[in-house]
């Protein structure tokens, strides 16, 4: 049997809100996939580490406090730092639109804004999955 | 009418006309519920409260006497609304202070302090973990010095109320206002302030917590043993519904968890000995203005009527009549959507409306660009703007508890409290609220309602409009705001002038007060304070605290 898809769930920086967090780890879970969630308060380097050593195969991230941009920034740049760039990141949270904008240029495959359904995140996930 | 002819009547509606219109026409649904469950029939009658027991004395009364479901002050709002209140701050001690002024010459009454999370955790803004969350969602406060700067112009007996959002760090907060009170010269006795202080939701649900649960229960206690002795204006523990709710529990999850929390903090200053008499008074709760309408009215008079019932039975307080609970309620940031985002401005106008009909004390609008980011000027002035409306153009302030007495709110009301008592009885069997937050208990609780949630919404059964009904393809560009950027550097600058300039001397020597406060289970509010004045920064302080208590870190799901 083929191994199930693992995602690693991590609420980066200080915010402790992680509804959001928990309600889609529990989606993906039901859809099949193997989530590892980190608990709240990780730093980037804590959350490059996990993924590398639980060889996951996507890594979402939440984050409500307004400190995406440097948060997400410094995932992505560890993550390439240790040869790890090809994992695909996406990101969940209260994101304004242009932010958005600048963080998938910097690399982050998708944004999910509240509203976001759990069966529009799988199948926009779907895509980024290893064949 | 009597009660069999009404019985009788009621036969033959049902199988009339409504067994006619049924067979032509149908209903929307099945099985029609409140979200937390309980279901909801077709038309209400006196024969439902009466099925529910409800007794007019026993259950309701009259305002300002226990158990206080139509309402905690005598006079409701005829003496005065309730108090506008806006929660705010971002960027530096100087920022806030100008939208502070802002909010005073517009009206508002009171001053609701938002901190950043470095501060909330008791990190200091030069922390690495601070890094790019300095100033964000609050104003950070490293020192006194910034409460100091936040305060400029602005004497503490100037606002009605002065609230403050601090649990994990609140004995640190309470302290900066004794600190600063002294120094303005102002009378404590003058001022009224708010501190929020339930530690014990922190670990279920919003995640700010720096030490474990025991000593986190210890200093909230503190606080509590310590305004009562010497602060009886001051609140020093507002119980937080709001933030199981935003987690995602329902309304009878959120009443029940968070009475469980406050029963944790009663039984802890009863063990102290202290006098539950003057405690009590003292506490109130924030709770969570949701969408569904009625269940939510009926929710607030549950948690009114159930703490002065549950206070009364446990602690056996000499006078009932000072069991009313006072509720600052907040409407649901949770409910507001990126999606056609003005329709937050009739979201957060219903869930207003909602919490002046469950008579709080205290009121808090969201802005309707919260789905986006921390509020614009512009969107806080039409929040504050909604409950004016609601105060002076609805009428709904002239008169006590005005849906009192509806048929359905008065057997939601028993409805609610017969399921709340049912949680809170296996919250019992399980050792009590700390418990079920070391086993996980209420979270997983939690996390189940939020995805039902969820999956509802994802299948259109519930509708939530703008976002799986009604949709646009396109949504109008709204104002963003921005917190100053450069807010952090500041910061940072500020707090090391600040480190250079003191008596260090004077520091060590308060920060090893504080260490044998901790460590000797004393209460630590005057080492603190003492701390405060000789401009330890919060992160000296709390970090003096873990070394003694240690940190405290959860497990994934």
């Amino acid at each position: 049997m083929a191994r199930k898809h693992r995602v690693l769930m991590a609420k980066p920086g200080l915010d402790g809100h992680d509804r959001g967090a928990r309600v889609v780890s529990m989606g993906l879970r039901d859809a099949g996939y193997e989530v590892i969630y980190t608990g709240r308060r990780v730093t980037p380097a804590q959350i490059v580490s996990t993924a590398i050593q639980e060889d996951v195969d996507l890594i979402g991230l939440s984050i409500l406090s307004g400190a995406h941009m440097t948060l997400f920034g410094k995932t992505l740049d560890l993550l390439k730092e240790q040869g790890a760039g090809d994992i695909p990141v996406f990101g969940g949270g209260i994101i304004p639109p242009d932010d958005a904008g600048k963080l998938k240029e910097m690399g982050v495959k998708e944004i999910f804004g509240p509203g976001a359904s759990l069966p529009s995140i799988l199948t926009a996930l779907e895509k980024h999955l290893p064949r | 009418m009597s009660k069999d002819r009404l019985g009788e009547q009621l036969s033959l509606w049902e199988e009339g006309p409504v067994a006619k219109a049924l067979q032509a026409r149908g209903e929307r649904k099945d099985s029609f519920a409140t979200p937390s469950g309980i279901p909801v029939k077709r038309l209400y009658t006196p024969l439902d409260v009466e099925a529910a027991g409800q007794d007019y004395v026993e259950d309701l009364g009259f305002p300002g006497r226990f158990p206080f479901t139509r309402g905690k002050d005598p006079l409701g709002y005829r003496a005065a609304p309730w108090l506008f209140m806006q929660y705010a701050g971002f960027g530096d001690a100087a920022e806030a202070n100008k939208r502070y002024r802002y909010l005073l010459a517009q009206g508002g009454a009171g001053i609701s302090i938002a901190l950043d999370l470095p501060t909330q955790l008791g990190l200091d803004s030069d922390d690495p973990l601070a890094d790019g969350e300095v100033g964000r969602i609050g104003v950070a406060l490293d020192s006194l010095q910034d409460l100091e700067t936040v305060f400029e112009g602005i004497p503490l007996d100037q606002p009605r109320q002065i609230s403050l959002v601090a649990n994990a760090m609140s004995v640190v907060g309470l302290a900066m206002f004794i600190a600063l009170a002294k120094k303005q010269g102002v009378d404590p006795d003058q001022i009224t302030l708010r501190i929020q202080n339930d530690i014990l939701k922190e670990f279920i649900s919003r995640g700010t917590y720096i030490y474990p649960p025991e000593p986190s229960l210890r200093l909230s206690c503190d606080l509590i043993e310590y305004c009562a002795n010497h602060h009886p204006n001051w609140l020093p523990l507002t119980l937080c519904g709001y933030h199981l709710r935003e987690a995602g529990s329902d309304a009878v999850q959120e009443v029940a968890f968070s009475l469980a929390d406050g029963l944790a903090y009663l039984d802890e200053v009863a063990r102290r000995g202290a006098n539950l008499d003057a405690v009590l008074p003292q506490l109130s709760a924030f709770m969570s203005c949701n969408m569904n309408f009625m269940e939510e009215i009926a929710k607030f008079r549950v948690m009114r009527r159930l703490w002065a019932r549950l206070a009364k039975e446990r602690y056996g307080v000499s006078d009932p009549d000072k069991l009313g609970l006072s509720l600052v309620n907040f409407t649901a940031g949770s409910t507001l959507t990126a999606q056609q985002p003005m329709n937050n401005v009739v979201r957060v106008a219903i869930e207003c409306l909602a919490g002046v009909l469950g008579g709080c004390q205290s009121l808090f609008p969201c802005s309707y660009d919260e789905a986006f980011c921390t509020p614009t000027e512009e969107s806080v002035k039409l929040a504050l703007r909604t409950q004016q409306i609601i105060a002076h153009e609805t009428g709904l302030a002239d008169t006590i508890d005005p849906l009192g007495g509806s048929y359905f709110l008065e057997s939601l009301t028993e409805q609610i409290e017969a399921k709340v008592r049912e949680l809170l009885a296996e919250v019992e069997s399980q050792g009590g609220a700390v418990k079920c937050i070391d086993n996980q208990w209420f979270r997983r609780a939690i996390d189940e309602t939020a995805y039902e949630w969820q999956t509802k919404v994802d299948a259109g059964e519930q509708v939530v409009v703008g976002v799986n009904a009604f949709t646009e393809e396109d949504d109008p560009p709204i104002a963003i705001f921005r917190p100053p950027a450069e807010a952090q550097e500041r910061q940072i600058a500020k707090l090391k002038a600040l480190r250079a300039s003191r008596d260090q001397a004077k520091v060590d020597a308060a920060l090893e007060g504080v260490a044998a406060a901790a460590r000797e289970g004393v209460n630590t509010v005057p080492a603190i304070t003492a701390a405060v004045e000789a401009y330890a920064t919060i992160g000296e302080i709390c970090g003096t605290m873990g070394q003694v208590f240690g940190l405290y870190r959860e497990s994934g799901l």
